[in-house]
């Protein structure tokens, strides 16, 4: 054992495993049965210790995994280090849910509004048109008529102001829908997340595959495939400094620059 | 009045585009990317260019940068409709030579704003 506190490699401990090994087979040969039972003992131990070295590494290459997908934006360095980019991508998520839950309730508010003003101008045209029919076919009289022009123009000037509340709905419904691109971008990144946290847990299965056949055996290349970190995009209600927090703040910023 | 739209989601592009309509502009044109953008500015006849910034290929910030760079097209009016809302990215981008920035979500009433001070900035020379 003592002879392994030296040696915390993998490479170490195929050396130290040959070793015994090999001195196992000069004491059979010499038949000294007492440190054959010692060696084989010994042999148990450093396998032991191989499996420890392996255990030690998939548990410290899973802390890597861990820690390697920390975010980088609109946290404080405190923040940072208990937040990982899984619940980070959480976050982001429940950002996308959030934002096509406002954006279909929007739209719909906005047919809801929308819906019986267009009643309201079928409903008043139908009424306008038998009248106006009448009047094509010369059957009101010239109290009817006045009647008539009246209610005609109450509908040309209420139908001015529902046309322009119709304008403004569909506007609104147009602008609801910006959250495709909101959106389209933050799942963009969590899929990045995604394919790097698969990655990671390939690296892992195979650090778990060592594991299983201590005692031989070929050591897969310590790979680091760790991604720049993903520029963040401002999109996140936030406080951090670096960002701007709406137009307002874009609009001082470029005033400040002379615009 | 020919506007280019440059942004990578086409919804976001057609929301500008149903804006400017609106706004009278009706002669605009739609590209996904700035490598796709800057063939269509250099062929001439693009008026102002308004573009996001994040696209693949080539982003908003390069696409501004060449047209700065460009004999051309120096003088285009440019205005940036964009998610990234970094300090220093809008200082960059001032400094590029944007002559608007506008940060998404935004509202009709800020993209026909700037689209305005914009024009007028440019009349007045």
């Amino acid at each position: 054992m003592s002879r392994l506190t030296d040696t915390n490699s993998y490479e170490g401990y195929i050396q130290e495993l040959a070793h015994t090994t090999e001195l196992l087979q000069e004491k059979i040969e010499q038949g000294k049965t007492n440190e054959i039972s010692e060696l084989i003992d010994s042999i148990k131990e450093t396998r032991d210790r191989g499996l420890y070295l392996e255990v030690g590494k998939l548990t410290r290459a899973l802390h890597d995994a861990i820690s390697e997908f920390h975010i980088d934006a609109y946290l404080d360095d405190s923040d940072k280090k208990d937040m990982s980019t899984i619940s980070d991508a959480t976050d982001r998520l429940s950002y996308v849910m959030n934002l096509t839950d406002n954006a279909a309730n929007r739209t719909m508010d906005m047919v809801e509004a929308s819906l019986p003003i267009a009643q309201d101008i079928g409903h008043d045209t139908s009424k306008l048109k038998k009248d106006w029919q009448r009047l094509g076919k010369r059957e009101i009289s010239y109290e009817q008529f006045g009647e008539l022009y009246k209610e005609m123009g109450t509908f040309l000037e209420a139908n001015e102001a529902r046309v322009e509340n119709l304008q403004q709905n569909l506007t609104n419904i147009l602008m609801a829908q910006d959250y495709q691109d909101l959106t389209g971008q933050v799942i963009k990144r969590v899929v990045t997340l995604v394919q790097d946290v698969e990655g990671s847990l390939v690296k892992l299965v195979k650090l778990a595959g060592n594991v299983e056949q201590v005692g031989g055996l070929e050591m897969e290349p310590e790979e680091h495939s760790s991604k720049p970190a993903q520029e963040e995009i401002g999109i996140f209600p936030t406080k951090n400094e670096e960002f701007v927090s709406g137009q307002d703040d874009v609009d001082d910023l470029l005033s400040s620059l002379g615009f | 009045m020919n506007i280019l739209i440059v942004d990578d989601f086409s919804t976001m592009r057609r929301i500008i585009k149903n804006l400017l309509r609106d706004l009278g502009f009706t002669n605009t044109e739609e590209a996904d990317d700035g490598s796709t953008a800057l063939p269509i500015l250099q062929k001439g006849g693009i008026d102002f260019l308004i573009t996001d910034w994040n696209m693949p290929k080539m982003t908003g910030i390069d696409l501004l940068k060449a047209v700065r760079a460009d004999a051309s097209l120096e003088g285009l009016p440019i205005l940036m409709v964009t998610a990234e809302a970094k300090r220093e990215q809008i200082v960059e981008a001032a400094q590029a030579g944007v002559n608007g920035y506008v940060v998404k979500p935004f509202t009709a009433a800020v993209l026909q704003e700037k689209i305005e001070r914009i024009f007028e900035r440019v009349e007045a020379g």
